[in-house]
């Protein structure tokens, strides 16, 4: 690991006046990925600013709207089974609890998720030449190598990385808002626009400025999010990352389908809005049937690589299968 | 009030000879750790060093001359199976690498190093965290247990008694970081039944598959934690 000098921040502004200051610094916060990366070599900040100790832990309710703020160290295990998470968006919880093990969700933050970084083996290991990520212009080794937990939806001829996280996937069927500080005060960035594909620029992951804090995230009301569900496909049953994830809510009308809320893990570079299933479901009766058409319009526009086309067809069936759990619920 | 140690490290020399590379202390001071590798240089126990540490040697010599960066040490005070230890310490150190390098407590065992295999678990503040990716100097004023924090004298802990009783390990290198997480999965409520058991301590590997007794020791345990408890 390089050599890094360290600071602890006892305020969000001083966080933000610490790191603007040095363009090779970075926030630490539960520092299960961003760590780790150093180890590897991928990551080599020169100064690192703790967060730890800020006051950012509460999860609270909006006053207004009946939402809830997530503070941005909020670690992923209070998260999970926080009572207004697991009362007001089951999907959260489920996401949450399906990432990573026990011990790494009492280390991982709210913001941190939001940040982390792909775990493409050509991105994590810097002995191979190629990834335009670690080194832009030098090429993606995944077009041509292992693709197997490759994307399938939105990728470049740049970058087919996937976003690693389960929490994000939730949070974009959910429509949070990402509330950041930076030097020149506060913004919030709608989770859609949080994330970007990877274009020419896949090096560039989201449209965080480097010098802004994520303070917290805010999740809007949305009654029916009580009626809804995480699934995750995966090579164990436990403790690995997606091969294909499915967050989904549904506001019903008797039997016909209101709303739909749908959101992939495991298959783009960023946690996937799945807007073309939610249009194909509006007004439809729920069912297997309207279920299967609207993965068909979503994935009507993906394209495999040599080990990963198998993920086209399991994104279909596992977007049915959550919808029709979902549908199921009471 | 605990008892204090002081576990200082010389300060380290401030000539730009010194190696950034000399990381975390890997043999006790960087004095030691160069005359160790003086030591097994052109011997045939350099053959059996692993592929890190020679590289780690081969980084060394490749940065002594070119170095002019020497490392910040930086103070902390941790709190560690109930003792408060006065540290000064490469702020590269993990908790791991101090526990195991600095203090010699090496019951915490490095499996993976990057937050896979579980089998560094410790707890801190009484939650069980993966040591080998937290910073120690990050910890300043946490309270930190390890396997060896566990037993009272002579008396093991509960969870450590059902493990040898259920014979929940076979290699036993996973054993101290399984029985950290599993005091943990109790004391969360996570050790209902034998399916909530295997969810929540899937993030402890064994690869000797000692995981049906295991589950067989957690539940025995489950009962006698809540005895002594209550």
């Amino acid at each position: 690991m390089n050599a890094f000098s360290y600071s602890r921040a006892s305020d969000p502004q001083a966080a933000v006046n610490g790191v603007a200051a040095n363009p090779k610094a970075k926030f630490l916060g539960g520092g299960t990925n961003l760590v780790d990366l150093m180890k590897m070599g991928v990551e080599q900040p020169e100064q690192l600013v703790d967060i730890n100790r800020l006051a950012l832990t509460k999860v609270e309710e909006l006053p207004d709207n009946g939402g809830v703020r997530i503070g941005a160290l909020v670690r992923n295990s209070d998260l999970a089974e926080h009572q207004l998470i697991t009362s007001r968006y089951p999907v959260l919880s489920e996401a949450l609890l399906s990432g990573a093990s026990p011990q790494l969700r009492n280390l991982a933050t709210t913001g941190g998720n939001l940040l982390q970084r792909t775990r493409c083996y050509y991105f994590y290991d810097p002995a191979f030449p190629m990834c335009n990520k670690r080194n832009p212009g030098s090429g993606c080794g995944a077009l041509e190598g292992y693709n197997r937990i490759h994307a399938i939806l939105g990728q470049s001829d740049q970058c087919i990385a996937t976003h690693p996280s389960d929490m994000c996937v939730a949070m974009a069927a959910l429509d949070a808002v990402v509330r950041v500080q930076g030097p020149q005060g506060e913004r919030t960035i709608p989770f859609a626009e949080f994330h970007r594909l990877p274009g020419a620029t896949p090096n560039v992951e989201t449209n965080l400025q480097p010098n802004e804090l994520i303070t917290a995230v805010d999740l809007p009301a949305i009654p029916f999010a009580t009626r809804s569900h995480y699934l995750k496909v995966r090579d164990r049953a436990s403790y690995a990352f997606a091969l294909v994830s499915v967050a989904a809510a549904l506001e019903m009308d008797g039997d016909k389908i209101k709303s739909a809320r749908i959101a992939l893990g495991g298959v783009a570079h960023k946690p996937w809005r799945a807007s073309k299933a939610e249009q194909a479901l509006a007004g439809k009766k729920a069912g297997e049937n309207s279920f299967r058409g609207a993965a068909e319009a979503e994935l009507a526009g993906a394209k495999g690589y040599t080990f990963n086309s198998f993920k086209i067809e399991l994104a279909k069936r596992a977007i049915t299968q959550a919808l029709t759990t979902v549908a199921r619920m009471a | 009030m605990p008892d204090e140690v002081d576990s200082k490290a010389p300060d380290p020399p401030s000539s730009p000879s010194l190696d950034p590379l000399d990381e975390l202390f890997v043999f006790g001071s960087v004095e030691t750790r160069r005359r160790f590798l003086k030591q097994v240089a052109g011997t045939s126990a350099a053959l059996t060093l692993g592929p890190h540490l020679i590289a780690l040697s081969g980084l060394e010599a490749a940065n002594v001359t070119s170095s002019n960066n020497p490392i910040k040490m930086a103070d902390v005070q941790l709190k560690i199976n109930g003792l408060v230890h006065k540290l000064r310490l490469d702020p590269r150190t993990s908790l791991l690498d101090l526990l195991r390098e600095n203090l010699h407590l090496t019951g915490s065992k490095k499996g993976c190093d990057h937050g896979q295999c579980g089998a560094c678990t410790v707890l801190l503040n009484g939650r069980r965290v993966n040591s080998c990716l937290v910073l120690a100097i990050t910890l300043e004023g946490d309270e930190i247990t390890t396997i060896e924090g566990l037993a009272k004298g002579d008396e093991l802990h509960p969870m450590q008694a059902a493990f040898v009783e259920h014979d929940g390990f076979q290699c036993g290198y996973c054993t101290p970081g399984q029985i950290c997480s599993a005091i943990a999965c109790v004391q969360e409520g996570h050790a209902r039944d034998d399916a909530q058991i295997r969810e929540w301590m899937s993030g402890n590997l064994c690869r000797c598959g000692a995981y049906p007794n295991i589950v067989d020791a957690i539940k025995d345990a489950r009962g006698k934690m809540r005895a002594v408890t209550s």
